[in-house]
């Protein structure tokens, strides 16, 4: 047990109240005087050179305000990784998607706007185009970048220890293709934005994003504007899961309009628009030749995977390395060789979400290592146990697990589930799988190549010491970063959480790379921690010297200043205190302790404003080889999960019945947020396995962009989930603190797959299970049978 | 046209569009921003409100068929004393995270509740099941129906 005052305990998340009554602030929910509605003008087809653009009859439009082409904003490459800044704002030469941007109008309100842009003439010559990855790699295919040539967006190549050997070494090789589905963010705010570009130069942005201050670089670059000179202020964000970590062509485009027109500009996705922006899950083609020993030990593997990534690169040189390096953990494994391909297709762009990169290669290789378990004669649980690492394993990557609890998040799951009276013992038509995971917590390396804090932290005192005021860049988009920071901030100040605020999502506040890579909790919970105690160290150096007292002998704790040895005479300082308090009716009870507020009020006259500031940047990380960045971490979250399922043996419908889940997450700042991410999670990988599929026709139109035929989990779709909290200590996080958020999805299609398998005795290689790949699988293995 | 209908307690007379969208109504007209839109297409419940105390969806709903109608949103349910104690089940059990489908989930778990003051879990999830909710689970926001209305307990924060 621990002898925490905050953390690691259930607390109310700080932004609910506002929440739940419909007063929080979403961008949508904002106006200003004399804001100004914009539209974008998107390609109807898939390929296409821009042969002419006629604006004339938008610009007479009554209303219209400003008509914006690539002409007008000129041509500046962007995107996420620096090393493929692969857009522009505006298709100058071709469109390569149905959805790519050619336009973007500001009127008085959105009707004009959206008139105006139908008004706007394209003239294209249509492109033979590519929709999938045997056509985009075939001898002679259409180019979709024309710098990549045979439509290659990354490729990555790597080898670590002896495959060859490891396999030769193997009684049992194997080899299985998975392929997953586009899958989409689904969150549901979508996004939108207000740019509002000041007469003296000043941009703020305010948008619906995870990353203000990736965004705020972007958007200082392709305006060619300082750095210093835009803001980006993230108001209340309804979910991202990923697809918000870039740079959308509204936050652009809006900043261009404002600029242009003088006035506040505002842009939202329809629902359709979130869809054909994407940047969600890529569909990943995985082959997968493993091989292991008798006694189960794994001995090698060979990973190749492919993934359609559509016509940007966005996050995915990032997500074609996730594809191949997250298979390192958390199994002992020696011998990796790893082939990935990113290709490019005329489909709208495919980036992060959330387990990104590694959701697809995990159910493909937990299925086969079920097969393989079972091949041997052994039980699943048992041979996850025999290959689980442990704390202080390091990876044939080089990934340092600091800590891990595999071996305890298997145990317990496998004792909640009563895994051991269940397996092999269910009826036909009931199954029970397993099956693991892990994420990192936090990217080791910003996505640009820099040695900027990954977070900075301000905490500044209100002058009569009552209140810190918690000043961070860092977002919080629905997964509860403020309330963990102020737990954090208030653990260490030794105050109640009460006596904290949080300001955060604001470049103003200062650097945070944001919300992605599961990295928030530990690195800007670093930063908070050593803000807070920067701020409690100066409040106390003012109290030893007027006390005479030495400063290594205070702290507090519980909102009062404690004393080593003997309480000092503090009379003189609750004098001066209750002097500047004169009327008001809190005022610290004569005979009671120092509290911590006439402190800092007394430090306050003496120094002026008190301000601690914290930074955080991880020290130096894992291997050297080409691409080592990506799966570096300062630490590892692995979970394990049991899913137990109802199949319909004549029609192939999928019940979820139970999912009993485990994740080491080091320690739970806000155990109920813990529990929150753990079973958010597998409802997304719920709807991933199941039901989730962006289609799209033969002209590469989406099919389904809305939430009628792009299903996700409804409240009937969704079991209880039993969360089990392992708590592992990590040496590298604030009191031991790591990720949750995405590692909490990696078990849980696998998990449902080898259910499947057990409850029907089929396996199916490509997602989602509908009922009637389903079926047809149950017709085939009975038809085999016969 | 004119149409006459009771908001949250008051009633009200407005000049609007027979074909505007309630949705737009709520939140651009009247400035109840707490009404969220996502679909757009009554797809997914964040737009639900309460209209003679059914939860009805105000993406697909139009400001003539409120005459005469009683429309609560989100807005209309804390009172004077502070929060309803439903929306504080919601913030004590963790069931609020980035809250987009909140105001949707609190007022048709309270339409439920209208009809059916004890519902069982399975009774929580089916009335739930037309409102969206990408973060949760939905696990969180069924325990606080649920312990709400089991028992009518008072929460402190």
């Amino acid at each position: 047990m621990n002898d925490y005052g905050v953390i690691n305990k259930r607390a109310p998340r700080l932004d609910a109240p506002d929440k739940a009554s419909g007063r929080a602030k979403y961008i949508d929910d904002m106006t200003m005087p004399g804001m100004l509605y914009g539209a974008l003008l998107q390609s109807p087809i898939a390929h296409g050179r821009i042969t002419n653009i006629d604006t004339s009859r938008a610009k007479r439009l009554p209303g219209v305000k400003a008509v914006l082409t690539a002409e007008d904003v000129g041509i500046v490459h962007y995107g996420v990784s620096p090393a493929r800044y692969d857009e522009t704002v505006f298709c100058h030469d071709k469109v390569r998607y149905v959805g790519d941007e050619v336009a973007a109008v500001a009127a008085v309100d959105i009707e004009t706007a959206m008139e105006a842009v139908s008004l706007i003439k394209v003239d294209y010559e249509e492109l033979p185009a590519v929709f999938t990855l045997e056509d985009a790699l075939s001898q002679g295919a259409p180019v979709v970048q024309e710098r990549y040539p045979g439509n290659l967006c990354a490729e990555v190549h790597q080898e670590f220890g002896n495959v060859e050997e490891g396999l030769r070494q193997s009684d049992l090789v194997r080899t299985d293709i998975f392929v997953n589905k586009r899958q989409d963010g689904a969150f549901l705010e979508p996004q939108g934005c207000i740019a509002d570009f000041s007469q003296n130069g000043f941009l703020t942005l305010y948008s619906s994003t995870q990353v203000p201050h990736y965004v705020m670089r972007n958007i200082a670059m392709v305006l060619g504007i300082p750095i210093g000179k835009a803001r980006v202020v993230k108001p209340y964000v309804g979910g991202g899961f990923g697809p918000k970590a870039g740079t959308n062509t509204m936050e652009l485009a809006s900043c261009f309009l404002s600029r242009k027109t003088g006035r506040p500009v505002k842009m939202n996705y329809s629902r359709e628009q979130v869809f054909l922006f994407s940047r969600a899950r890529h569909q990943f083609r995985h082959k997968l030749t493993t091989g292991i020993k008798k006694d189960g030990t794994i001995m090698a593997l060979i990973n190749e995977c492919h993934l359609e990534g559509g016509a940007y690169a966005s996050f995915g040189i990032a997500t074609v390395y996730y594809a191949g390096s997250l298979l390192a953990a958390p199994y002992r494994l020696a011998n990796m060789r790893y082939d990935g391909y990113r290709v490019y297709t005329n489909r709208p762009a495919c980036g992060a979400q959330r387990g990104h990169g590694g959701v697809a290669a995990r159910a493909a290789w937990e299925q086969q290592l079920d097969i393989m378990a079972k091949e041997i004669g052994m039980d699943p649980v048992e041979f996850r146990l025999k290959n689980s690492m442990e704390t202080g394993d390091i990876t044939c990557n080089e990934f340092n697990t600091s800590s891990f609890g595999m071996r305890e998040c298997l145990e317990a799951v496998a004792g909640a589930s009563r895994w051991k009276e269940k397996k092999g013992k269910m009826p036909r038509g009931k199954g029970i799988g397993i099956a693991t995971g892990f994420f990192v917590s936090g990217a080791g390396y910003p996505i640009y190549r820099s040695e900027t804090p990954h977070s900075t932290v301000v905490i500044k005192l209100s002058e009569d010491g009552g209140t810190a005021h918690l000043l961070t860049g860092s977002a919080d988009i629905g997964q509860g970063s403020d309330t963990a920071m102020a737990m954090i901030a208030a653990e260490a100040l030794g105050i109640g959480l009460d006596c904290i605020r949080v300001s955060s999502g604001d470049t103003e506040f200062g650097v945070d790379l944001g919300a992605y890579s599961s990295r928030q909790t530990l690195m800007t919970g670093h930063a908070t921690k050593q803000a807070a105690e920067d701020v409690k160290r100066q409040v106390l150096e003012v109290v030893a010297e007027k006390l005479k007292f030495p400063i290594s002998d205070m702290d507090v704790k519980g909102g009062v200043v404690t004393f080593k040895g003997y309480t000092p005479d503090f009379s003189s300082l609750r004098g001066t205190y209750l002097k500047e308090h004169r009327g008001f009716t809190d005022n610290p009870a004569e005979q009671g302790p120092l509290q911590f507020r006439e402190a800092a009020r007394i430090a306050f006259l003496s120094r002026g404003s008190i301000v601690g500031t914290g930074k955080y940047k991880p020290g130096d990380l894992g291997g050297s080889f080409k691409g080592a960045t990506v799966g570096t971490s300062p630490a590892y979250g692995p979970s394990a999960q049991v899913v137990e399922v109802t199949v319909d043996m004549e029609t192939g419908q999928i019940k979820v019945d139970k999912m009993t889940d485990a994740h080491d997450c080091g320690l739970a700042i806000n155990v109920t947020s813990v529990e929150g991410q753990m079973q958010g999670s597998l409802s997304m990988g719920l709807g991933e396995a199941l039901f989730e599929e962006v289609k799209f026709d033969a002209k590469g139109k989406i099919l389904n962009p809305n939430f009628a035929e792009y299903k996700i989990p409804t409240a009937l779709d969704m079991p209880n989930v039993e969360c089990i909290i392992v708590e592992s200590n990590e040496p590298n996080g604030p009191y031991g603190a790591k990720e949750v958020g995405e590692g909490a999805i990696m078990p849980t299609i696998p998990a449902i797959l080898n259910a499947v398998y057990d409850a029907t005795g089929i396996r199916v290689w490509e997602l989602p299970l509908t009922p009637e790949r389903v079926h047809r699988a149950i017709k085939d293995m009975e038809k085999r049978k016969e | 046209m004119k149409i006459r209908f009771c908001l949250n307690g008051k009633n009200l007379e407005i000049e609007t569009r027979p074909d505007r969208r309630v949705v737009d109504l709520m939140r651009e007209d009247l400035g109840l921003t707490g009404t969220k839109e996502s679909c757009g297409s009554g797809e997914c419940g964040s737009c639900t409100i309460l209209v003679d105390g059914q939860a009805r969806l105000s993406c697909i709903m139009l400001a003539a068929q409120l005459e005469g109608r009683s429309v609560t949103t989100i807005e209309g349910i804390s009172g004077e004393e502070g929060l309803h104690p439903l929306q504080e089940a919601f913030i004590a059990h963790g069931a609020v995270q980035c809250g987009y489908c909140t105001p949707g989930m609190v007022l048709t778990s309270l339409a439920l509740l209208g009809r059916k003051p004890c519902p069982t879990r399975k009774e929580i999830r089916e009335a739930i099941s037309g409102n969206l909710c990408r973060c949760t689970g939905y696990q969180k926001i069924v325990d606080a129906v649920k312990t709400f209305a089991s028992e009518r307990k008072v929460y402190q924060r």
